[in-house]
C-alpha cells in the first residue's frame, strides 16, 4: 500500500469517526451525571432529520445545524423530564426516544416532502463545505508531512474540527472545573452532592442540555455534512456504537476519542474492502459491511475488562425517604 | 449578621450561650409522625448527646437542623437568631456541619476533591484544591486529624473516611458539628481516636451533637443528653447527674435490664468441634490459621476480637458458606461435609443453624415479605410442601408463629422485610433459626444495629437456648456483649485464637490487650504470638 491509499483510509476514518465521537462525548455528560443514555441514537436521528429538513427549505446549512441542535435539545429534555423529574426508568425513557425518533422522522418526512421519508437533496449552501486549512495547498508538496497535512488534517467539515476540539474541552470541563467536579460527583453519589448543598436535579438537567446540544451536532453531521439530505434511519445504529465506545473508553474523553477512531477505522476499512477477494473468492459485501459491528461486539465482550460505570447510573435520585 | 434577639440572649441562657435552639419541631413522612413538638437546646462549647431507639426520630431531627429535610412546623434558632433553614447550603452557611451515618463521600474521588466539593472558590478547581491542601494542614495540626489529602476514598479505612467527613465540615467553617451514630462502623481503637478528636473540638469552643444509641458513649463523652422516644423528646439531662439505667428506661419507656441475667452454665457433651481449620478469603489470603476449639451442649462460646481478624471467615466456613482449605468441623462427633455450594444446606440439615453477621445481605432477602423470609433456607423442608410446590399456608402459619413468639413488630407477615426496623429484622432471622430446634447455633453480631429493648430480648433468647442444652457459638465485636453472654471467651487476632478467658474474672484491659495481639499472662502457652511485640 502506498501513502496515498493509507491516507485515504485514514481520511475516511476521521470522517466516519466524527459523528461517533460527538455522540460519545454527548453521552459522557449525561452518563457521568448518573443518567444512562441509550437514547443517543434517537436524538441523533431527530437532529439529522431536522437539520436536513430546515437546510432543504432555507438553503442554509447553519440554519439546518441550529434546527438540529434545537430538536435534539428538546428531545433530550423530554428524556430528562422522564428520567429526572418523573424518576422514570432511564432505559425505557431512552428506548422510547429512539422509537419516537425512528417513527416521527419517517412520518414527518413523508408528510412534508413526499419522497418516501427522505428530505430533498441539498443544493449549494444547504450543505457544509469542507474547510481548507491555511497553507494546505502550499505545503502539499513537502514529502510525507505535506500530504498528511493537506489531505488528512485539512479538508474536513467544520463539525469534524469541532468534534476533536470538544475532546479537549470535555476533558477540561470534567476534570478541571467546578462544574465537572460536581457532575462527576453526582454520577457517583448524588446524596453527597445534595448534602454539600448542591441541587442534584439542576446538575442533571445541565448535563442533559449539553448532551442534547452535542447530539444535535452529531445528527446534523449525517444529513448536512457527510450526506446531502436526510434518509430513513440515516444514523444506522451509530448511537449504540457510540454508547459502546463510551463504555469501552470507561467514560473518559481521550480514550473515547481513540475508541471512536478505531470504530471509524473499521468502518473505513470495510468500505475499502468491499470489492476485495480472499483466496480468489469474492467476499460477500454483507459480510464485510457487518465487520465493524462484529468487531464492536468482540471488542466489548473480549477486551474491555471490567468496566465500572458511574455508580449512581440509572438510579433516579429521591431525597425524602 | 443579624443582631441577636435580646430576649433569647438574656433569658436563662448559660454563660456561653445556646448554639442551637429548636422549638416545637414537627415532621411527618406520610402516616409516620417522625418528630412531634420537639424542643431542644444545645449549649455552645459542649458535647450534647441525643439518644433513642432506632426510629425514635433522632436522625430526622438532625436532618431538619441540617436542612436536608424541611420541618412541617417549628422554629430553629442558631446562636440566638431565628432562621428558616431551607437547605444544607444554608445550614453550612450558619456553621452547622453534619457527619452522616452513611458517609456522604464520593468513593473514587481523592480526599481533597471530596473536601472541596460544594465549597469551591471559583469555576476552576485548581485554586480551591490548593487552598484546601493548605487549610487541611492547619486543621490536621489543630485537631490532630491526620489523613492523606491525595488518597482515594475507597482505598482508606472507614475510620479515616470519617475523619474526611469531619474535616469536610470544619473546612466549611462548621461551629456546630452533628455526628449521626459515628461509632457504628468503627473499631474500638478508631472510636477512641474519634472521642479524642471530639474532646479537642470541644476545647476549641466547637459544639458537638452526638446521636447514638450506645449508652456507654453517652456516659463517656457527653456533657448533657437528650432522650427521644417514638418521635418525642422525653428528657434532657446533665450526664453527670444521671445513670445508664435511667437513660435506658427513658428510651424504652420501661425498666430495662442492662446486665444479662443468667445462671451458671451446665455444659454437657461436645456438640461442635472445630479441628485445625484453615480458611482463605475471596482474595485468597489465609484469614483463619489452624484454629481448633470445641463447644459443648449448654454453653456459649464467645469469640472476641477486632473486626477483620478472621471471625467472619470462621463463621462463614463453619456454616458452610465458604470452603475451607484444611481442617475438620465435627457435629455431634460426625464430620460435617461443608464443601460446595450446598454446604450451608447440609449444615442446616445436620442441625447447625446460622444467624449471619449481616442480616440484610445474608440473613434476609429484604425485598421479600416476612413470611417468605421466615422459611428461607428451609424452603425444601417437607413441612413447607412436597415436590415443586410450596405449601404457602404452612409457611404463613410458621411465620405467624415466629412473629408471636419473638414479638416482631409490626405483626404483619405480608410486609417486606426491608420495612422492619433492624431489631425486628434480627428477630425474624433468629426466630427462623431458633425455632427449628438446632443442636448448634452459630450467631454473628446478634445485636448490631439493634435497639436496647430488642437487645435485651435477643440476649434472653440466646440464654434460653443455652439452658435448653444447645451449643452456641457467638461472634461479636461488642466486647460488652461477649462478656455478658459467653461462658468462655476465645480471643481471635490475625486468624489465630490467641487466648482464652473466663468472663467472670477477665478484665476489659486484659481482653483488650489480647485483641490487640499483645502477649498476656492469660494467653495459653505455645500460641506463637510473642513475636507480635508491643504496640507503639
Amino acid at each position: 500500500m502506498d501513502l496515498a491509499v493509507i491516507l485515504s483510509i485514514l481520511d475516511a476514518t476521521i470522517r466516519l469517526s466524527t459523528p461517533l465521537l460527538l455522540a460519545c462525548l454527548a453521552g459522557m455528560y449525561s452518563e457521568r451525571a448518573g443518567l444512562f443514555d441509550i437514547g443517543l441514537e434517537g436524538k441523533m436521528l431527530a437532529a439529522a432529520f431536522a437539520a436536513g429538513a430546515v437546510a432543504a427549505i432555507s438553503g442554509s446549512a447553519w440554519l439546518g445545524l441550529m434546527a438540529g441542535m434545537v430538536v435534539s435539545l428538546g428531545t433530550s429534555l423530554l428524556q430528562g423530564v422522564a428520567a429526572i423529574s418523573l424518576k422514570g426508568n432511564q432505559l425505557i425513557a431512552g428506548v422510547a426516544i429512539n422509537m419516537l425518533a425512528a417513527g416521527m422522522t419517517t412520518f414527518l418526512g413523508q408528510t412534508w416532502f413526499h419522497q418516501g421519508g427522505r428530505t430533498p437533496p441539498l443544493g449549494e449552501g444547504g450543505r457544509f463545505e469542507t474547510i481548507t486549512l491555511p497553507f494546505a495547498n502550499e505545503l502539499a508538496g513537502v514529502p510525507i508531512l505535506g500530504p498528511i497535512y493537506a489531505d488528512l488534517i485539512s479538508g474536513h467539515y467544520i463539525l469534524v474540527y469541532i468534534a476533536f476540539i470538544m475532546v479537549a474541552v470535555t476533558w477540561f470541563v470534567l476534570f478541571r472545573t467546578r462544574f465537572g467536579l460536581r457532575l462527576r460527583a453526582v454520577g457517583e453519589n448524588p446524596k453527597a452532592v445534595d448534602t454539600a448543598g448542591i441541587s442534584v436535579v439542576k446538575l442533571r438537567y445541565q448535563a442533559v442540555i449539553i448532551t442534547g446540544l452535542l447530539c444535535g451536532l452529531a445528527g446534523a453531521y449525517f444529513s448536512i455534512a457527510q450526506g446531502s439530505g436526510f434518509g430513513n434511519n440515516m444514523t444506522a445504529g451509530k448511537g449504540y456504537i457510540a454508547l459502546a465506545a463510551l463504555i469501552f473508553a470507561k467514560w473518559k474523553p481521550v480514550p473515547a476519542m481513540f475508541t471512536c477512531l478505531l470504530f471509524g477505522f473499521l468502518d473505513a476499512l470495510q468500505i475499502r474492502l468491499q470489492s476485495a477477494e480472499l483466496f480468489g473468492i469474492e467476499v460477500p459485501v454483507q459480510a464485510i459491511q457487518a465487520l465493524p459491528y462484529v468487531l464492536t461486539v468482540v471488542l466489548l465482550a473480549g477486551f474491555i475488562g471490567k468496566a465500572v460505570g458511574p455508580k449512581a447510573g440509572g438510579v433516579p435520585y429521591t431525597k425524602e425517604r | 449578621m443579624n443582631p441577636q434577639r435580646p430576649e433569647t440572649a438574656a433569658a436563662s441562657a448559660p454563660a456561653n450561650g445556646w448554639a442551637i435552639e429548636l422549638e416545637k419541631i414537627n415532621k411527618r413522612f406520610g402516616a409516620v409522625h417522625a418528630n412531634k413538638d420537639i424542643d431542644l437546646k444545645v449549649q455552645r462549647g459542649t458535647i450534647h448527646g441525643i439518644v433513642g431507639e432506632n426510629g425514635a426520630g433522632k436522625s430526622t431531627l438532625m436532618s431538619i437542623l441540617y436542612g436536608f429535610y424541611t420541618a412541617d412546623s417549628g422554629t430553629i434558632r442558631v446562636n440566638g437568631t431565628q432562621h428558616a433553614i431551607t437547605d444544607s447550603r444554608h445550614a453550612l452557611a450558619l456553621g452547622i456541619g453534619m457527619v452522616h451515618q452513611h458517609f456522604m463521600l464520593v468513593d473514587n474521588f481523592s480526599v481533597l476533591e471530596n473536601i472541596v466539593l460544594g465549597a469551591e472558590d471559583s469555576g476552576f478547581i485548581k485554586p480551591s484544591l490548593d487552598r484546601a491542601r493548605k487549610e487541611l494542614d492547619r486543621l490536621e495540626a489543630e485537631y490532630d486529624l491526620e489523613v492523606d489529602p491525595d488518597a482515594i476514598i475507597e482505598d482508606i479505612s472507614v475510620g479515616q473516611q470519617q475523619r474526611v467527613e469531619i474535616l469536610k465540615a470544619l473546612y466549611r467553617g462548621a461551629e456546630t458539628l452533628i455526628l449521626d451514630e459515628p461509632t457504628g462502623v468503627l473499631t474500638p481503637k478508631e472510636a477512641d481516636d474519634l472521642f479524642r478528636v471530639l474532646r479537642t473540638l470541644r476545647e476549641q469552643g466547637k459544639t458537638v451533637i452526638l446521636i447514638t444509641h450506645k449508652l456507654r458513649e453517652i456516659m463517656a463523652i457527653t456533657d448533657s443528653v437528650s432522650v427521644m422516644r417514638q418521635g418525642e423528646m422525653v428528657a434532657t439531662l446533665e450526664t453527670a447527674a444521671t445513670s445508664p439505667e435511667e437513660i435506658a428506661e427513658l428510651m424504652v419507656g420501661r425498666r430495662v435490664l442492662l446486665q444479662v441475667d443468667k445462671g451458671p452454665a451446665n455444659p454437657g457433651k461436645t456438640l461442635l468441634e472445630v479441628q485445625n481449620l484453615v480458611v482463605a478469603d475471596d482474595m485468597g489470603v489465609t484469614r483463619v490459621k489452624d484454629v481448633s476449639f470445641s463447644v459443648r451442649a449448654g454453653e456459649i462460646i464467645g469469640i472476641a476480637g477486632v473486626s477483620g481478624n478472621g471471625q467472619s471467615e470462621l463463621l462463614e466456613s463453619i456454616s458452610g458458606m465458604r470452603d475451607q482449605q484444611a481442617g475438620n468441623v465435627l457435629l455431634n462427633g460426625q464430620p460435617l461435609s461443608l464443601e460446595g455450594d450446598d454446604g450451608a444446606a447440609r449444615a442446616r440439615a445436620a442441625g447447625l443453624a446460622h444467624v449471619p453477621e449481616d442480616r440484610q445481605r445474608m440473613g434476609l432477602v429484604t425485598t421479600f415479605s416476612e413470611w417468605e423470609n421466615a422459611i428461607l433456607g428451609y424452603q425444601d423442608s417437607p413441612e413447607y410442601g412436597a415436590g415443586a410446590l410450596l405449601d404457602i399456608g404452612a409457611a404463613k402459619q410458621a411465620a405467624a408463629n415466629h412473629i408471636k413468639l419473638f414479638d416482631v413488630r409490626p405483626a404483619n407477615i405480608g410486609l417486606k422485610t426491608s420495612l422492619f426496623s433492624g431489631g425486628n429484622q434480627q428477630k425474624i432471622v433468629l426466630a427462623r433459626e431458633m425455632e427449628r430446634d438446632p443442636d448448634v447455633l452459630v450467631i454473628g453480631q446478634p445485636t448490631r444495629g439493634v435497639d436496647i429493648g430488642a437487645i435485651e430480648f435477643i440476649h434472653k433468647e440466646i440464654i434460653k437456648m443455652r439452658d435448653e442444652g444447645k451449643a452456641i457459638l457467638l461472634v461479636s465485636v461488642e466486647l460488652d456483649e461477649i462478656r455478658s453472654l459467653a461462658d468462655r471467651i476465645l480471643v481471635m487476632f490475625d486468624g489465630v485464637i490467641v487466648g482464652e478467658a473466663d468472663p467472670a474474672t477477665a478484665t476489659e484491659g486484659e481482653l483488650g490487650l489480647m485483641m490487640a495481639g499483645i502477649n498476656n499472662k492469660t494467653a495459653p502457652r505455645g500460641l506463637g504470638i510473642a513475636e507480635q511485640g508491643p504496640l507503639p
